[in-house]
Formats: structure tokens, C-alpha cells, sequence
């Protein structure tokens, strides 16, 4: 065996044992009965409308966001990956942003900017002297296909810039030369190149969507309810385990097939690349069109965003004016709770944990993206499809897999902080994979075997060829990885000690009572939820060295 | 050489992550470090550890813990597993190797459960004279009551004031015309006070009447009846209290009181009020058991008489919002502007352990499907 298949061992057996074990063990608990496995729940599962419908409209809001979000997301990737302008490090941590609030936030921004005593509407009542609100859109389609787009808006801009700020614009410029015309060169030329980070991030958003508790139920009510919620539903409230076994199969199945499905035909779509320093790609905004260009996306960045500021203006407003109560508030313990925790020690549970994912997933997606893209050995697809299964799971089926299977020693993990930091990165390696494949599938062999000819070994190959080649994929992984853990919620049954209580977690504490004071709290928690990670983007975006470029 | 650089931050990062998350393990109270004490002089035992799990809204006050700590040498730890409904089903998966020893947070729509699946082991505390017997959920004794509240509509009064609308006077009134686009409720497959108010419906409307819930829900849901999967999201989204379109919401009683004192000083009196139709409000009880596999049995039990002396009773309401269910206990000044209502549906926790399932199956056809 080889050193490289027996580093492959390090994610094989965490992915044993810690998602397919848990699983296996939830999914018995609830299927096999004392005669052995019970497929009635399935035939009442897929034989029951209702489920049938749970199971449609899962799929079918799961593609209506990934496709807004490719169409909002492919212009905005084109800015960040080809244009140099002010404030970009900034504008680029704050597309981000979004895909890390909790859901409710989020329902609640729009509601703050949308609803009927919303922002927009009483400025416009008050401007054109209406008695009624003019834009009625709470609990529609619009609102909702808005806030899908505004979710996964994130993973196109990211993974598809970093891909395309090191394609060779050589490429679309001799295209125009021979005399294409500009849509003719991007559909020729550019996008079957891009297509790799394309199908990327759209997987990334399906899957992410797919087994969302969606913002969608929030913002519309409760008949769009998705597989995930009707799985929270029977295992929690209904405590009908089959039932719910029976369906989370179904969602793993579904899951599988789409991943294996996908993964056929990213190995037809792999293109050799020649990646070029984002310095040698870069565009002149000397031309009006440039700038008209830049501004608009600026300007369709903010609107993106006008949910989340239309909530810090609410976080920072009390009485008749503006001031810090809320944000004071969090700092006093009024009632002497035995659960108050201050909120810098809140901030630093969120950092700790993000960083320990952030490590995990990137040593674990690491390996994988390595053994996934080298040549050969028909049969990876399965492999591939199968490390990312963790994104189409259940977080309830997964988290009470985790207190059947890990409750004895040596690996009676729960209330241990670690059970936590697994639970996340289950869900963030998948990103780094999945930034790290196109690049990798594109990197030139020729540079590798020079290095080895030359005498370098395996080590030093891949410390100074790849990793700087990589770097710029390492760090959009990473920038996942960490903003997963920020806002992961999922996780909150496994036992959270009052010491272990994250950002996510304290803003649904506050949402959890009545009252202006909580509320403000609530919101005030959510600003600095978006402040800490618009910070944390922007320090890993800096991360990086200078020498060799920004790959 | 910047990209050792890169490389010894990304191991730094990863170690102080780990080394970080570490310092936690240690138990947060770390009393002085003794020094190993010479055998002749008898050390104190150490204290003894007492696990309690309970659900997200569960609320104490840190003195009260540390009075229990200290009069019985023990370390209390309360760890939070989620809502009520996943607290309960992660305490009968860990059946016979349970990670707490007490579950507190099990209420009369889900006592059934508990019961069942025996995860609790019975104690009668001697405190529990002074409970009234209308609060005693269980005559087995597995599950002790320790608080209870009451469930029913929530009004905005500047939106009915600014609409010219009198708060509904019976539920039947809420499948008209005045009250189209004007309800939130929650779902009763997800949320508590969903459930709830499901049951209250129930008691009141029958099962087999003329005009039964069913008949009632299928009203409702003709009349633009919008259902939240949670009490978070229909308060703060859709309620027009907090910025939402809906004057109508199910939530406490108590909620309208809480509304003053979370307010910052902005209310003196409940900008919201209740709507307290006789047999149509849900008196929610929720007690505490012994979990079975503790080792603690003892220190178990002595919890439970904590729980319900007066210190404890005096303490969590105005945190959780709920009443004491000690009749020597008093509630904290601000409970006047929470009403009482007189007359709770009548329906026992019997019936509800047994058709449960069945009302929100028939509830999810009528309004969802």
C-alpha cells in the first residue's frame, strides 16, 4: 500500500464513523423491528400523496434556488474574477454574508424591508400619502424566489470566480479575433471552460437547498414544508420513527442517484486548463461599458443585501431614535440566568468551533479532492458521490444517529464539544471538495513531473507546485467551511452545555420569548453574526501569498 | 518564506481551535485545586455530579442552582438538547444509558409518550402537598408538575384599534369575513403551542358534533388562515405586534404580560391582549422525571423537591412566562397584567396520549393538504 492510499484511510474511516455508522445505526433503530426489516413505512411513505408531494416540492424549490441563484450569481462571479476596484476584499466578504444567517433572520429581514409596516412600504406611504401598504408580497412565490436567490447567491459567486480569475482570457480574445461575436465566444469558449465550477457550485446549492428547513417555509407557511421538515415533523413531534427512517432513505437515495449523476457528467465536462495568476487576467474599467457594468452589479449586490441592513437598522434603532441599548443589553445578565453567557465568550464559542471545522474539513477535503482527481481507476464516481453524501442527509436523522452510536466509551462523545465540531464538518468538507476539484482536475501534469525529474519528491512536488496553485481554491473551501460552522443550528439537540451556546443558538434563545427587548437582543446578536463573519471572510481572503499570485 | 507561513498558521489555527475547545472540558466552577491532602485529615466528598437535560425555552436563576449545589455537595449541570419534542425522543433513544439524569420538560400533550416508553423511574415527592390536585398530570407519579401556563389567541391592539375591530368574543367568529387574512397559527405536527391549541379546539368544538374542530380548522383555512411550523417564526414575522400583517396569533396568556416587561419601559400596560373564550384556552402542564439508568437516584429526587420548594417556584417565571405550580409561591408583579382564564378546556392527558396522532393527521388533511 502506499503512503497516498494509506493518508486516504484518514477520511475513509472518519466518514465511517462518524456518518455512516450514526446513520446506520438511526436508520435500524427505526426500520428493523423485531420481524426483521419492516418495508411497510416505505409503501405508506410512497404510496401517500403527501409524501409524494413533500418529496416533489422538495426537489422542485431545490432547483428553482439553484437556478436563480446561477443567474444572479454568474454575473456578479464574472465581476469578482475579472475586474480590480475599490473595496473589492470588502464587497466580496459581504456577498457571503447571507449564506451564513439563520433562517428566521432572514424571513424576518424580508419581512423588515417587504412586509406591510415593512421599510418600503411606509416610505412609500408616507411619500405618496397611502393609507394602505402598495407592495404586498409577504407569503407569495416573489418573496420566496427572492429569498432563494439570496442563499446560495454565495456559493456561484465564490466557486465560479476563483475558476475564472485564472482562465487565460487569451483564449476568448483570439476566439473574438477569428471573428466571434461576443455571446458566441462566451457560450464557445468561456462557459464550457467555466463549466466544472459551474456544475460545482450549482451541486453545492442543490444539495444545500435540498435538505434546507428553507427559508421558504418561514416566509410562506407551513405547506411548504420540505423532506427535511416533514423528517423533523415524524421524528420529533410524531415520534413515528419508521416513518421517518422510511423517508430519510428515500431522501438518501435521491441524493445518491442525483450526486452519481452528477459526477458522470463532470468527468465528461473536465478540461486540461491552463490557469494563468489572476494578475495576468484581470480587466482594464478604463471603458464606459466596464464601469456601467461594475456599478450595476455593485448596486445588484446591495439589494441582495438590503433584508440583512434593513435588520441592523432595526438592531441599532430604539424609541424614536437610534442608539446601542440592544447591544448593551446582551452584556448584562438582568435576571441572573444560570444560562446567560457573556457574548464575547458566544462569539468565541462560534470562532473556535469554525476554526476547529475549518481545520478538519481541509485536511479531510483535502485528501478526498486529491484521490477524486487523479486519472484513472474507473469506479471513483462512487467514492466521490458518497463523500458527499453528508449535505443530503437529514440533520435530525444524522444528530440522533450520533446519540445512538456514540454513546459508549472510548467514544461516548456526547456533551463533548467534539461531537459539535464533527456535526459541522460533515456538512463544510463537502465545499472544500467541491472548490478544490476544478482546479485540480485542471492542473497541467507537465509542471508536476518536471519537478519530480528534477529530483523533487512527493512532498516537495506538492508543497511547491500544487499548493500555491491551489491556495486560492484552499481558501474559498475554507471560507465555506467556516461560514457553515458560524451558522450551523442544526446541531443544537446533541446536548449544547450552557458554555458551548453559539451565535446561531443565542439569537434563537431571544426569538424563543415575547417581548421588543428580546427581539432587539435577537437582532443585535444577528449584526454582530454579520459583522463576525464579514470579518472572518475577509481575514481569509488576505490569507494568502503574494509572490505567487492570486491563484 | 511565505508559504511556511501559510502552512504554520493553518497548524497554529487547527491547534488553537483544539486547544481552545479543550479549556471547556474543564468543569467551569474548578474549585481550588487541592493540594494532595494528607490522609489523616478527611477531605469533604467530592461533589456530586447531577446531569439535567431540558428543552431550548427551559429558564433558572444561577443563585437558585448554586443554593441546590450547595446544601446537597453536588454539581448541577443543565444541558439543552434541542425543543421539547426532540429532548423527550433523545431521552428514549438513550433509554437504560441515559446521558442526564432528570428530563425536565415533558407536558401534558406529550406525557403519553414518556410514559409508554417507561424512561422514567416514579417518585412521589413530599413537597408535592403543596401542588393542587388539578395540576397533577400524573397519578402514577414518573412525572412531577412543576410549572404550567395557558394557551390561547394573542391580540394587537393598535392594529384593532387603527380597524375598528373588537377582539373576537368566541372562536366561532373567527371563520368571518372581518377576520379574513387575519389568523397565524402553528403547526401542531412541530410547535407546542400548535399543538395546544389543536387540543383546545378539540375539547371545544367535539370530535363528532355537527359542527366538529374539523369543520371548524376547514372554516379557518377558507377564511386565509396562515400556519408557521414554529411560535418563533408566526410571532416575529407574521404577528403585527413585530412587524408582521396578522393581528392574531396563538400564544400564552402570559405573553401579553411579558410584552410590558420586555419592553424596555416603552409599555406600561400589555399593548397586546388575550383572547379567553371559556373551554377553549389549553392549560399546558409541564413537569420533571427521574430518567432510569441514573446512578443518582438520591441526589434525583432531591432535585425534584427543589424544584418544587419555594425558592425554585419563586424564580423561573419571570424567565419562562409560565405559573408556579406551588400554591404557597408567589409570581413576580408584572404577572397582574397576565390573565387567567377560567375556564380551561377540559380534556385529560389520557385522551390526549391516545388520539394525539390521530387529531394531527386528520388537522394536516383538512389545513395542509
Amino acid at each position: 500500500m502506499t503512503a497516498g492510499r494509506l493518508l486516504l484511510l484518514a477520511p475513509l474511516v472518519y466518514l465511517g464513523l462518524f456518518f455512516l455508522y450514526p446513520l446506520a445505526a438511526i436508520l435500524q433503530r427505526s426500520l428493523v423491528g423485531d420481524a426483521g426489516l419492516d418495508l411497510a413505512s416505505f409503501r405508506s411513505v410512497l404510496g401517500d400523496p403527501y409524501y409524494l408531494g413533500r418529496i416533489w416540492f422538495t426537489i422542485w424549490q431545490a432547483l428553482v434556488s439553484t437556478l436563480l441563484a446561477l443567474a444572479l450569481g454568474l454575473p456578479a462571479a464574472y465581476l469578482f474574477a475579472r475586474y480590480e476596484f475599490p473595496g473589492k476584499v470588502f464587497l466580496k466578504a459581504l456577498t457571503t454574508v447571507p449564506f451564513v444567517m439563520p433562517t428566521i433572520v432572514v424571513a424576518m429581514g424580508f419581512v423588515a424591508l417587504f412586509g406591510s409596516q415593512g421599510l418600503l412600504n411606509t416610505s412609500l406611504m408616507d411619500l405618496f400619502g397611502l393609507d394602505t401598504p402598495p407592495i404586498r408580497i409577504t407569503n407569495t412565490l416573489t418573496i420566496i424566489l427572492m429569498a432563494h436567490a439570496f442563499y446560495n447567491y454565495a456559493i456561484v459567486v465564490r466557486i465560479v470566480s476563483a475558476l475564472w480569475s485564472n482562465l487565460d482570457p487569451h483564449l476568448e480574445e483570439t476566439a473574438r479575433m477569428l471573428g466571434a461575436g461576443r455571446l458566441r465566444t462566451f457560450g464557445k469558449v468561456t462557459l464550457p471552460l467555466l463549466l466544472p465550477a459551474i456544475a460545482s457550485s450549482a451541486l453545492l446549492a442543490f444539495a444545500f437547498s435540498f435538505t434546507s428547513f428553507g427559508v421558504v417555509l418561514i416566509l410562506g407557511g407551513a405547506q411548504f414544508a420540505t423532506l427535511e421538515v416533514t423528517i423533523y415533523e415524524l421524528t420529533a413531534k410524531l415520534f413515528r420513527l419508521p416513518l421517518a427512517g422510511a423517508l430519510s432513505v428515500v431522501q438518501i437515495v435521491f441524493t445518491y442517484l442525483f450526486l452519481l449523476l452528477y459526477v458522470r457528467l463532470q468527468e465528461r465536462s473536465a478540461v486540461r486548463l491552463d490557469l494563468k495568476p489572476q494578475s495576468a487576467t484581470v480587466r482594464q474599467r478604463n471603458r464606459m461599458g466596464d464601469r456601467v457594468f461594475i456599478a450595476a452589479m455593485i448596486l445588484a449586490l446591495f439589494v441582495i443585501l438590503s433584508p440583512l441592513m434593513a435588520l441592523v437598522e432595526r438592531a441599532f434603532s430604539s424609541g424614536d431614535g437610534y442608539s446601542l441599548a440592544h447591544f448593551a443589553r446582551l452584556f448584562s445578565n438582568e435576571q441572573g440566568s444560570y444560562f446567560y453567557v457573556s457574548p464575547a465568550r458566544i462569539m468565541l464559542n462560534s470562532l473556535r468551533f469554525a476554526l476547529a471545522t475549518v481545520a478538519v474539513s481541509l485536511v479531510v477535503g483535502t485528501i478526498v479532492a486529491y484521490f477524486l482527481s487523479r486519472p484513472g481507476r474507473r469506479g471513483k464516481g462512487v467514492f466521490d458521490a458518497l463523500f458527499m453524501l453528508p449535505l443530503g442527509v437529514s440533520a435530525v436523522t444524522l444528530g440522533f444517529g450520533f446519540i445512538l452510536a456514540l454513546n459508549r466509551p472510548p467514544l461516548d462523545l456526547r456533551g463533548s464539544w467534539v461531537i459539535l465540531v464533527i456535526a459541522h464538518s460533515l456538512v463544510a468538507y463537502p465545499f472544500v471538495i467541491r472548490s478544490l476539484l476544478p482546479v485540480l482536475r485542471g492542473l497541467p501534469p507537465n509542471l508536476r513531473e518536471a519537478a519530480a525529474v528534477l529530483g523533487a519528491s512527493a512532498a516537495r512536488v506538492f508543497i511547491f507546485i500544487d499548493v500555491p496553485i491551489i491556495a486560492r481554491a484552499l481558501m474559498v473551501g475554507a471560507t465555506f467551511a467556516f461560514a457553515v460552522s458560524m451558522g450551523e443550528f442544526g446541531a443544537s439537540l446533541l446536548l449544547v452545555r450552557p458554555d458551548f451556546t453559539t451565535m446561531p443558538i443565542a439569537i434563537f434563545r431571544f426569538l424563543g420569548q415575547p417581548g421588543g427587548a428580546n427581539l432587539g437582543q435577537a437582532l443585535a446578536m444577528s449584526s454582530l453574526l454579520m459583522a463576525v463573519v464579514a470579518l472572518g471572510f475577509i481575514v481569509i481572503e488576505r490569507f494568502r501569498y503574494r509572490n505567487v499570485g492570486e491563484f | 518564506m511565505k508559504l511556511k507561513a501559510l502552512i504554520i498558521g493553518l497548524v497554529l489555527v487547527a491547534l488553537t481551535a483544539v486547544a481552545c475547545a479543550e479549556e471547556d472540558e474543564a468543569p467551569p466552577p474548578a474549585p481550588a485545586a487541592a493540594p494532595a491532602a494528607p490522609a489523616a485529615t478527611p477531605t469533604p466528598a467530592e461533589p456530586q455530579k447531577l446531569v439535567v437535560m431540558t428543552h431550548d425555552s427551559f429558564d433558572i436563576g444561577e443563585e437558585v442552582i448554586r443554593e441546590f449545589e450547595e446544601a446537597n455537595n453536588a454539581t448541577v449541570l443543565i444541558q439543552k438538547a434541542g425543543d421539547a419534542g426532540e429532548a423527550l425522543v433523545r431521552a428514549i433513544l438513550e433509554k437504560g444509558n441515559p446521558s442526564a439524569d432528570l428530563l425536565y420538560g415533558v407536558d401534558n400533550t406529550y406525557l403519553g409518550r414518556g410514559l409508554d416508553e417507561e424512561i422514567f423511574l416514579p417518585y412521589q415527592s413530599p413537597a408535592l402537598s403543596n401542588v393542587p390536585a388539578q395540576f397533577i398530570l400524573d397519578s402514577t407519579y414518573h412525572v412531577t408538575p412543576v410549572d404550567y401556563a395557558y394557551v390561547n389567541l394573542n391580540y394587537d391592539k393598535a392594529y384593532l384599534e387603527k380597524n375598528d375591530l373588537q377582539p373576537p368574543a368566541t372562536l366561532e367568529e373567527l371563520t368571518e369575513d372581518k377576520w379574513k387574512d387575519r389568523l397565524v397559527v402553528e403547526n401542531p405536527a412541530s410547535s407546542s403551542p400548535g399543538l395546544a391549541f389543536l387540543i383546545a379546539t378539540v375539547a371545544y368544538f367535539g370530535e363528532d358534533d355537527e359542527y366538529d374542530y374539523l369543520d371548524f380548522w376547514a372554516d379557518l383555512r377558507a377564511n386565509g388562515l396562515l400556519v408557521k411550523d414554529g411560535w418563533s417564526a408566526a410571532y416575529y414575522t407574521d404577528f403585527s405586534q413585530h412587524g408582521g400583517d396578522r393581528p392574531l396569533v396563538v400564544s400564552y396568556a402570559t405573553s401579553p404580560a411579558a410584552e410590558v416587561f420586555f419592553s424596555e419601559g416603552k409599555h406600561t400596560v400589555p399593548p397586546t391582549g388575550n383572547v379567553l373564550v371559556d373551554r377553549a384556552t389549553f392549560l399546558q402542564i409541564e413537569g420533571i422525571g427521574i430518567l432510569k439508568g441514573t446512578a443518582k437516584v438520591d441526589l434525583a429526587q432531591k432535585f425534584i423537591d427543589f424544584a418544587l420548594g419555594i425558592s425554585f417556584q419563586e424564580d423561573f417565571p419571570d424567565k419562562m412566562f409560565v405559573y408556579p405550580v406551588n400554591s404557597k409561591a408567589q409570581t413576580p408583579d408584572f404577572f397582574k397584567f397576565a390573565q387567567v382564564p377560567t375556564l380551561p378546556a377540559d380534556i385529560s392527558p389520557a385522551t390526549i396520549g391516545e388520539k394525539r396522532e390521530q387529531w394531527i393527521d386528520a388537522w394536516t388533511r383538512a389545513v395542509l393538504r
